[in-house]
């Protein structure tokens, strides 16, 4: 199942439904990219809420997007890493110490907003 | 004793056994002040059961003694298993260990064996047969008073382990989004775990982004906790709050570096008023004393 990317000012918002297959994955990677170039997006919040498991394939890959947007010039948060979620990835060693963090959707966007130095509403 | 007695005989010489039994019963009740004061004062002998005065072993000696005819007598070790149970219950708080506990029943199975050396002595023969009834039914008493008291005793320490996870590790909130986790003794691996699942809980409930972890009541940590604790640090800031450790011992200091345990990425500060301090310049909070406070205590 695709994972939604909504427009919100400068900031992608992908929020993700439903656990992951390895082509959603990666078909979530191709979207964010090209919706960054597209848009000139200065953010890019990563809604992982609904996620109960996160398989090293997958936090790998959020990861590697994280990198990749960087590249352009967006920032990414991961926000909604629940707390089962968040001790096993730590034992398993997936730390994402170069990844931005956030309790949920609304710290995420007040940490970017304190990043962008901008509102977040707006024409964007 | 009309009703067939419950003897455990298990080969064919059970008549036999039974009357033995019978014999060896009414020996013990005939004799019972001179063995149950014989037993007493080997007891004190030993320095066994220090913990009770003369008289409270000399009012435990006889009912055990009691009981231990009883058993004797009937082959159902229900009334003693009774009687040691509530035994152990009045003597474990007062700091009687298991050596005694076994120390005091083999005792008076020796009294016992000893007073029947001495009424059968002349005929060899009859003495090995009653010993041969005796002998399994003293050892059954043996291990249900031992295992009884070893039972209770297990029995209080779950009850206490149960009650010290109750209260063990307690999440509160000092100021909007900044949770205090005070943890007060030993933190073994179970306890870490169940702290950090109340920690990332009760981020998630209070939307907390900066927690203090203050252990200023922690005598040791080994390196799997300390492991553990960085670990929790790290999935705390996978839920977006930042962890302070605070009253980090120089002990455990010394200790976990010794240990050679990474703690690079945890911040720490010495005491919990500077973790407070530290937490709340995080969070923007600025905190000015007041000017209502009477000149002298400013």
């Amino acid at each position: 199942m695709a994972v939604p990317i909504l427009k919100q000012g400068p900031v992608l918002i992908a929020s993700i439904q439903t656990a992951l297959t390895d082509t959603d994955v990666l078909q979530l990677r191709e979207d964010v990219m090209g919706q960054v170039t597209r848009h000139r997006s200065r953010g890019i919040i990563v809604d992982v809420t609904a996620l109960d498991v996160m398989d090293s394939f997958v936090s790998r890959s959020l990861r590697g997007i994280a990198h990749m947007t960087r590249l352009r010039g967006a920032e990414t948060v991961i926000v909604g890493i629940q707390p089962e979620v968040a001790f096993a990835m730590v034992q398993l060693g997936m730390k994402f110490e170069d990844v931005q963090t956030a309790l949920d959707l609304e710290e995420g966007l007040a940490l970017l907003r304190d990043q962008l130095k901008e509102p977040l509403t707006g024409a964007g | 004793m009309a009703d067939t007695p419950d003897v455990t005989a298990t080969d064919g010489h059970g008549e036999a056994t039974e009357g033995l039994l019978r014999e060896l019963v009414s020996h013990l009740r005939a004799n019972r002040t001179q063995l149950r004061e014989e037993w007493a004062r080997r007891i004190s002998e030993a320095r066994l059961l220090t913990a009770l005065t003369q008289e409270e072993i000399f009012s435990e000696a006889t009912s055990i003694y009691d009981s231990y005819v009883g058993v004797l007598e009937t082959g159902s070790v229900e009334a003693l298993q009774d009687y040691a149970r509530n035994l152990s219950e009045r003597i474990i708080p007062r700091g009687v260990e298991v050596d005694e506990v076994v120390g005091i029943v083999l005792l008076l199975r020796d009294v016992l064996a000893r007073s029947l050396f001495e009424k059968y002595q002349s005929d060899f023969d009859l003495l090995n047969r009653v010993l041969d009834a005796y002998e399994p039914a003293a050892n059954r008493i043996a291990n249900t008073v031992a295992g009884n008291f070893v039972g209770e005793r297990e029995r209080v320490i779950r009850q206490q382990q149960e009650a010290i996870r109750e209260l063990s590790t307690p999440v509160l909130q000092v100021r909007e989004r900044l949770l205090i986790l005070p943890i007060i003794g030993v933190l073994d691996g179970q306890r870490a775990r169940q702290l950090t699942e109340q920690l990332l809980r009760g981020i998630r409930a209070n939307r907390a982004k900066v927690v203090v972890i203050d252990i200023t009541g922690v005598p040791t940590i080994d390196s799997t906790v300390a492991n553990h604790l960085v670990q929790t640090v790290e999935a705390s800031r996978l839920m977006g709050a930042s962890v302070i450790i605070t009253g980090l011992s120089s002990d455990i200091a010394q200790t976990l570096v010794t240990l050679g345990v990474d703690l690079s990425k945890v911040n720490a500060v010495g005491d919990l008023q500077g973790g407070i301090e530290e937490a709340e310049r995080l969070l923007g909070y600025e905190v000015t004393q007041g000017d209502y406070l009477p000149s002298e205590a400013r």
